[in-house]
């Protein structure tokens, strides 16, 4: 009896074929402005957004976004904003105070594995990643990084006031702004990552705060930190850019998107059933939308079905999107009517597996890991992988490693099919003791179907026993490399993909469908370096000093002291008798 | 013993003794020493053939990579490995004094940007030059040394009963060429030339300054000690015995008050200093920036690299609480500098043994030492073989010195490679190390200025009772 929703749901998707996303936006675009004509005058919005993707593991990804559109023209300088309706204050005092123009801050716990998972919506590294860029008014860039850190730090809880110079890049290529405005002097950009970042409910709490609803309405009350921190991947993120408030772009916003990515484990969270509904993953079903939101949507990806998974209860609405490069389909169930709750009045997603798929493997992906042995010297090699059967695409790699560890770039090698494949475009700036990290981009080509690899030497500083963790012999952690990449879409791969399209479409790949742009993060690093012993201060002060002194001591005694003959002295009896003498003035004793 | 009896032995003794002189004088100026070139030619060259095979032998043989990696053998300033890097950094167009790998001074990127292909020729080249100057350099100290002493002698200045002190061209006619041999078959030059550290190009420079300054040339001495200076900034305290051995050779008395002490002392300065202004103007040119100043003279006086090397810097640095670092750093980098006054004073006749105890001071108090440097000072210990009866330690210094350079790779191998070790063990070593270093000099020292006071008052002395006396330094 589940057959017969799944044969429902494609025929839902071949009679709406056609309606595709554009059309589901225009609808809801003609209601957002109708529900909004009364308060016209700040066009602020916000849109809320779950995204479930069944993964081929067995594990199920939960994606969600809040995006709230800050209607403020931000361009004039000095102009005082203090009127805040959905956006939060605290952080539209922060993007005035310090002239930001674009802001991205991730936290994340655990590592996605792109090779089960295949490529997740919005990438971040482990740990904390920061990049911002600064209007170009900015004079004292730096300064204004090290107040923004520490007023994020305060913000949302975390360690971020360790973001300093020492850790600070600016990428000449890799990080480009992702709103309005094109700035390309990267003297205005600042990137740092903080690999060891535990990320865990202190840091969501100040995060669901910046939610108009809270987590007291709408997609927000899933939220629970004991779910959310019992999985294998949890990563929120904050993204703060300037976008047009319409095609014309007229006007512009700033857009906040908050965005928190889950993956809940077959095993751990899902007691080893692949099976799973709203209620299990998060322990709460969806009740009602935030009333604030003008969109509240929860999407599951069905691409696969049916032969994958059974999904109820069915929805009539379907979604197609391009979605990293490969067309999805997906079941929309829209928060704002009253239908989808059904009678229950809640609404309990249920995911059932039926049997095991193949993933399609993900294009592009790379790995790092540390190679040689002793605490002396090491190597890190970086290897990208090309999964594509017969197109070549170049990639930026971008590497920022501490300075502790000093990189030899004379030993860069860089090797596709065991052949030298010398990098078209290499930006090297090299690390400075305590003040700046090793930063190396670098634009290479991937040959189809290949495995590329980058490696380079280094040699481990003995640092000063102050400057070390203190769990100094767990190693120290060298941030994510970050591989950004325009990679040719599936869509355009599959020249044979005519069952959905007309065949008049599909002879030249359309130019926006044939690449996106992905990045990826490779592993962070662990490296052991050489301690000194920690309890010995005293002792080596000491020490040494002894062995300077002895030194001292015996070139001052030699250059001080003249030779001479040791004549003994008298014994005591005749020194006394000597003093008594010479006072009666009598010839001496000898 | 009859005294007049004892004169006229000893002024036989004395007559023997001249002739003796006469003969090497004739020995040393017939035809006129191309016949001692001839004949300490084939000893040399056949020196130099071994040293070269060595080297050669061991830059083919895979020790060479391990070698290169050696903390004791390479530090930051001197590595291959960053030469190397500057250059590809260079290359890539970036400047390799904005990282903090590169610390090797404009005119060597330069030397080497034209000869890293032929680094290794240029490195055996090197140590054959450094060991012919010291070579030449002893020989001509020798025959000076020798002209002194038949001038004291004749002068009778001497003690009398001093004749067993006295040296004779027999023994010092191999001192040059084992000067030589202890400078070209030490392990530790085999090992940095092995190992391509940059130190031996400065040790180089080093000793063609000593030759050029014995040979008298004042202009060349000062370019090469600017040369030097340039290098690794601590060879500006060999300003000292230079300007004494000038002065000397002049008959300029040491006086404050006399205007030719000034004259000379200034026009060498000018000399020096101007060739080192001449020499840094060169490098800002060549690269547009003075960028290498601070990564080069900054790097060697505030020590941030903490990488273990043999000497007393890197561990004391990074065991010290932060507040007291400036402190420290002055007072451990004081070491090499102080000393040069009152040594000048004390050895103000002997400017050749002031110039070995201020390398040996350099090598030792040095931020980042290496068996190289060791190496230099080391090349000059046959040249005061005649002190060998006053050394008081030399056993054990011999021994501890052997025991440290055999620990160094073991402690080394179990702290960083087998984990079984700790810093401390290291550190102990390079302790041992350098006391061990400071034990042999400050003995020579001993043993110098004893030899000099026996010449003077004679080599048996007498208590007043008439009983055999012991020296004492009071």
């Amino acid at each position: 009896d589940s057959d017969p929703v799944g044969f429902d749901s494609l025929d839902l998707n071949e009679r709406r074929g056609r309606s595709t996303d554009a059309e589901l936006d225009r609808r809801d675009g003609t209601r957002t402005s109708e529900a909004l004509t009364p308060a016209a005058a700040a066009r602020d919005e916000f849109q809320e957004e779950l995204v479930i993707r069944p993964l081929h593991s067995g594990d199920i990804y939960a994606s969600f976004q809040f995006r709230t559109l800050w209607d403020t023209d931000f361009l004039q300088e000095g102009q005082k904003v203090s009127h805040y309706r959905l956006f939060p204050k605290s952080l539209g005092q922060v993007l005035s105070k310090f002239s930001v123009r674009e802001l991205h801050i991730s936290f994340t716990q655990g590592f996605w594995r792109t090779m089960q998972w295949g490529q997740p919506f919005i990438p971040s590294p482990p740990g904390a990643e920061l990049w911002v860029w600064f209007h170009d008014t900015v004079s004292d860039v730096d300064g204004n990084w090290k107040e923004l850190t520490n007023v994020l730090s305060g913000i949302f809880c975390a360690s971020l006031n360790f973001i300093d110079l020492t850790n600070t890049v600016q990428p000449s290529a890799s990080f480009k702004p992702l709103g309005l405005g094109n700035a390309t002097d990267h003297r205005f950009l600042r990137y740092a990552t903080l690999p060891r970042e535990i990320v865990c409910t202190e840091n969501l709490t100040p995060w669901k705060k910046l939610l108009p609803c809270g987590s007291k309405a709408g997609l927000a009350v899933l939220l629970k930190s004991e779910k959310l921190f019992h999985s294998s991947f949890h990563s929120q993120a904050v993204h703060i850019r300037p976008v047009c408030q319409d095609e014309q772009c007229t006007s512009k916003a700033w857009e906040l998107r908050q965005t928190l990515n889950v993956v809940f484990d077959l095993y751990t969270a899902g007691q080893g059933k692949k099976e799973w509904s709203l209620f299990k993953m998060f322990s709460r079903t969806l009740t009602e939308a935030c009333p604030l939101a003008t969109s509240s949507k929860v999407y599951v990806d069905i691409t696969d079905n049916p032969e994958l998974f059974e999904l109820s209860p069915a929805t009539p609405l379907l979604s197609q999107a391009v979605v990293l490069g490969d067309r999805r389909t997906y079941s929309v169930y829209d928060l704002s009517r009253a239908e989808t709750f059904g009678q229950l009045r809640s609404l309990n997603l249920l995911l059932r597996w039926k049997g095991d798929g193949e993933m399609l493997r993900p294009l592009l992906h790379a790995e790092r890991y540390v190679a040689g042995f002793g605490l002396q010297t090491g190597e890190i090699h970086t290897v990208i992988y090309n999964n594509h059967p017969y197109r070549a695409f170049p990639v930026l790699l971008m590497d920022s490693v501490p300075w502790y560890l000093q990189l030899y770039i004379h030993t860069l090698t860089v090797t596709s099919k065991s052949r030298d494949n010398k990098p078209s475009y290499i930006h090297y700036q090299p690390a400075k003791d305590r003040h700046r990290p090793h930063l190396l981009e670098m634009l290479i080509q991937l040959p189809p179907h290949s495995m590329t690899e980058v490696t380079v030497q280094f040699e481990r500083a003995l640092l000063k026993w102050t400057e070390y963790t203190p769990d100094p012999n767990h190693g120290f952690y060298v941030g994510s490399s970050v591989v950004s990449a325009l990679v040719p879409s599936m869509v355009a791969m599959n020249t044979n993909f005519t069952q959905d399209q007309p065949l008049f479409s599909s002879f030249v790949p359309v130019k926006e469908e044939s690449s996106y742009f992905v990045r990826v993060y490779t592993e962070p690093l662990l490296v052991n370096l050489p301690t000194p012993d920690f309890s010995m201060p005293y002792n080596v002060i000491c020490l040494t000093c002894t062995v300077v002194a002895v030194g001292y001591g015996s070139f001052y005694n030699l250059l001080t002291r003249t030779f001479q003959v040791d004549e003994p002295s008298l014994p005591l009896a005749k020194r006394l008798a000597n003093l008594i003498r010479r006072i009666r003035g009598v010839p001496l004793l000898t | 013993m009859d005294g007049t009896l004892f004169r006229s032995v000893n002024k036989f003794f004395i007559i023997a003794f001249c002739l003796d002189i006469k003969s090497y004088k004739s020995f040393m100026h017939r035809p006129d020493s191309f016949f001692l070139a001839t004949k300490m030619a084939a000893p040399l060259t056949l020196l130099l053939i071994v040293a070269v095979t060595i080297r050669a032998v061991l830059f083919r043989s895979s020790l060479a990579e391990l070698i290169s990696a050696r903390v004791e053998v390479v530090s930051p300033l001197n590595a291959w490995k960053r030469v190397v890097e500057g250059l590809a950094l260079l290359d890539l167009g970036v400047s390799p004094y904005s990282g903090d790998v590169f610390h090797e001074t404009p005119l060597m990127i330069y030397l080497f940007h034209f000869t890293v292909d032929y680094a290794e020729i240029v490195f055996i080249v090197t140590d054959g030059i450094t060991a012919l100057a010291l070579y030449l350099s002893i020989q001509t100290y020798n025959k000076d040394v020798f002209r002194k002493q038949k001038y004291a002698l004749e002068s009778d200045r001497y003690s009398a009963d001093c004749l067993e002190l006295l040296r004779s061209p027999k023994e010092m006619f191999y001192i040059p060429l084992k000067v030589a041999m202890f400078y070209l078959l030490n392990p530790f030059t085999i090992l940095s030339c092995v190992a391509k550290s940059t130190c031996g190009l400065n040790n180089a420079i080093i000793a063609l300054f000593i030759f050029c300054t014995l040979k008298g040339s004042a202009l060349l001495s000062g370019i090469l000690l600017a040369l030097a200076t340039y290098q690794s900034i601590y060879p500006l305290t060999l300003f000292a015995p230079a300007l004494l051995f000038f002065l000397q050779r002049l008959y300029i008395p040491v006086n404050l008050r006399r205007s030719s002490f000034w004259f000379f002392t200034l026009q060498y300065a000018f000399m020096y200093v101007g060739s080192l202004v001449v020499i840094t103007g060169l490098s800002f040119f060549l690269l547009g920036s003075w960028d290498f100043i601070p990564s080069v003279y900054g790097f060697i006086f505030s020590v941030p690299d903490l990488t273990p090397n043999i000497g007393l810097f890197w561990y004391f640095f990074a065991e010290m609480f932060e507040h007291f670092r400036l402190f420290f750093s002055c007072v451990f980098q004081i070491n090499v500098f102080f000393y040069t006054i009152p040594l000048s004073i004390k050895l103000k006749e002997h400017p050749v043994f002031l110039i070995f105890m201020q390398i040996a001071i350099i090598s030792i108090f040095k931020s980042y030492p290496t068996v190289g440097d060791v190496a230099l000072y080391m090349a000059f210990l046959p040249a005061w073989s005649h002190l060998y009866r006053f050394l008081r330690n030399i056993f054990l210094v011999s021994c501890v010195l052997l025991a440290c350079s055999a620990l160094f790779p073991v402690l080394w191998h179990l702290w960083i490679y087998a984990g079984s070790a700790n810093s401390n063990f290291y550190y102990a070593i390079t302790l041992l190390f350098n006391f061990g270093q400071i034990l042999l000099v400050a003995d020579y020292f001993y043993a110098y200025l004893r030899r000099e006071h026996h010449l003077t008052h004679g080599l048996y002395l007498k208590k007043k009772d008439g009983t055999e006396a012991t020296l004492v330094l009071k």
